[in-house]
């Protein structure tokens, strides 16, 4: 029961990481790699601020911004450089390392005894692992409602439509060097603040956590639309990415659980991954939506 | 004194300068266009049509030479900031739409065209949508059934269709049309036209349309120039127009 709880907080904390990927992968249709730098940048930033004595929201604040700055980098590589994306983020995420370093001073640092997000007095009087699922909720609730609400505003749209068709959004006048800025720059702000949540969490920031985070994020995306495959609004594929992210968790402990260790993570995700990524090829090739339809009910 | 919509001087394009292979693909065009004129551009392939068109879009910048749209000179602003005056059709669908956005939503999108993005509520209101229909009913494809249709899921007939009525939402200074029914069938293709000729007359704009179909280009716009070898090389507009036929723009297009 207690994993599960546990589970399910993480899974809470890490969709924050989702959301921000989403508007990259799949809004602006690029994978951007700064993510795994930006997201130990988050918990760096967070953790050597909460360590000499800073309130934990506002840490929590600041290494979001971090990693807005961080996407203003790769955006101003991609855009004005004209550097490929892929490489882009690699740059950034690489200079990254040894800003962490710097800004640690040293590969890994500890909580011990500060006050997080997690451990704020109020949230005494829960059991284990339920001020995780608590905060982690409320986090991902205004997240994932600022970025709906976002994303239906003007300059939201403009932003979709940069991802959608380029040409277009050009000869209706939107900047779409600005547009893809300001994604990467809010994508990587989201995921900064992911780092510094589960950085909290966990009690202490490492300069290779970020190692294998960009596998999980797309986990999380990928999972929701695999299992939601109905027409959806934009709010509603965002939910998806949550409720992924929960599930991706549950996969993890199941793996745990099989006598696994933490050391075969990142081989497990990236194989889930790819099995989520194959899994459409496979549909086509063994046929098999109809098969699964024929048991479920009438369904087209 | 009839206004002015568009104005070239002198406008030049020169590329791969100072190289062996230095090529003058707009030559010293200049071109005016009073308000109201529907314009189409004949001419063979590289003779220069899509390179006016994309000077005055501002995609291809001048080497030499002055644009003006209305009575402001736009030789150095961007394509982007053109945008405030003129819209365009391209003749490729997949060009003038959001595929993952619906029929409405770029509709609504295209309202701001040349503006400001805020951060405002886009106002996808019930009001807006009704007033959606009937545009898309002025078409006369079922477009008006299919507002909520991701584009990227209509024909390339309700795309095209879609692109003009999303180029005319915000009345342009200038309207663009690259060739916009060329990659239509026959049928669909002449059923744009004739919406397309209507709303510029209706709304009295000014267009320029590049096409390849001699009917149309005679049958549409009260002016109508062939561009051969980067220069405008006939331009012929009311009664001179109206008596054309196709043999003699045959005849013409064999001559040089």
């Amino acid at each position: 029961m207690s994993i599960l709880v546990s589970a399910i907080g993480q899974g809470l904390l890490w969709a924050t990481l989702g959301i921000g990927l989403f508007l990259t992968f799949r809004i602006l249709d690029f994978p951007d790699m700064t993510v795994e730098g930006t997201f130990p940048l988050g918990a760096a930033v967070a953790v050597t601020l909460i360590a000499n004595g800073m309130n934990p929201a506002l840490a929590s604040l600041i290494a979001a911004l971090a990693g807005a700055l961080a996407g203003l980098v790769t955006g101003l590589i991609y855009t004005k450089g004209k550097v490929p994306i892929l490489l882009a983020g690699i740059l950034t995420m690489t200079a990254i390392y040894s800003i962490n370093l710097r800004v640690m001073g040293q590969a890994n640092r500890s909580l011990l005894g500060k006050e997080t997000l997690f451990t704020a007095p109020f949230l005494d009087f829960l059991p284990k692992n339920f001020p995780t699922v608590m905060v982690g909720l409320l986090i991902i609730i205004v997240v994932t409602g600022a970025t709906a609400a976002f994303l239906q505003t003007e300059l939201g749209q403009a932003f979709i439509v940069t991802g959608d068709n380029r040409a277009m959004a050009r000869s209706l006048g939107v900047n779409t060097d600005n547009m893809t800025i300001m994604g990467l720059m809010v994508s990587n702000a989201l995921i900064g603040l992911g780092g510094a949540l589960v950085a909290q969490n966990n009690g202490f920031a490492d300069v290779n956590m970020g190692i294998g985070v960009i596998v999980v994020a797309l986990a999380s995306i990928i999972i929701g639309e695999v299992i939601f495959t109905d027409q959806m609004t934009l709010t509603d594929r965002l939910i998806t990415v949550v409720i992924g992210s929960v599930l991706y968790r549950f996969v993890l402990v199941i793996v745990l659980y099989l006598g696994f260790n933490a050391n075969d993570l990142n081989l497990f995700s990236a194989v889930v991954l790819g099995l989520a990524l194959i899994l459409p090829q496979l549909r086509k090739y063994f046929k098999l939506d109809s098969v699964l339809r024929k048991g479920v009910a009438s369904h087209d | 004194m009839t206004k002015t919509s568009l104005r070239l001087e002198n406008a030049t394009v020169v590329v791969n300068q100072g190289t062996p292979e230095e090529k003058t693909i707009l030559d010293n065009v200049s071109l005016t266009l009073n308000e109201g004129d529907f314009v189409t551009v004949l001419g063979s392939n590289g003779a220069g049509k899509s390179t006016l068109f994309n000077v005055i879009a501002g995609s291809l910048m001048l080497t030499d030479g002055h644009v003006y749209l209305g009575d402001q000179d736009v030789t150095r602003l961007t394509e982007t900031q053109r945008t405030k005056f003129l819209a365009r059709v391209f003749q490729d669908p997949k060009l003038g739409t959001a595929p993952r956005m619906t029929v409405a939503e770029n509709l609504l999108f295209a309202e701001r065209r040349g503006l400001s993005r805020r951060l405002k509520w886009r106002g996808l209101t019930k009001e807006k949508l009704a007033e959606f229909a009937t545009v898309a009913a002025t078409m006369g494809n079922g477009l008006d059934a299919r507002l909520h249709v991701a584009t990227g899921d209509l024909s390339g007939g309700q795309r095209q269709a879609l692109s003009f009525l999303m180029a005319t939402r915000l009345r342009p200074e200038l309207l663009l049309l690259d060739e916009h029914t060329a990659a239509l069938d026959p049928k669909t293709s002449e059923q744009l036209m004739r919406v397309t000729d209507q709303r510029i007359r209706e709304d009295a704009l000014t267009a320029l349309m590049i096409t390849h179909h001699l009917e149309d280009a005679i049958q549409y716009g009260n002016r109508l120039i062939i561009m051969s070898a980067g220069k405008v090389s006939l331009d012929v507009a009311g009664a001179d127009k109206a008596k054309l036929t196709v043999p003699d723009l045959l005849e013409y297009f064999n001559r040089y």
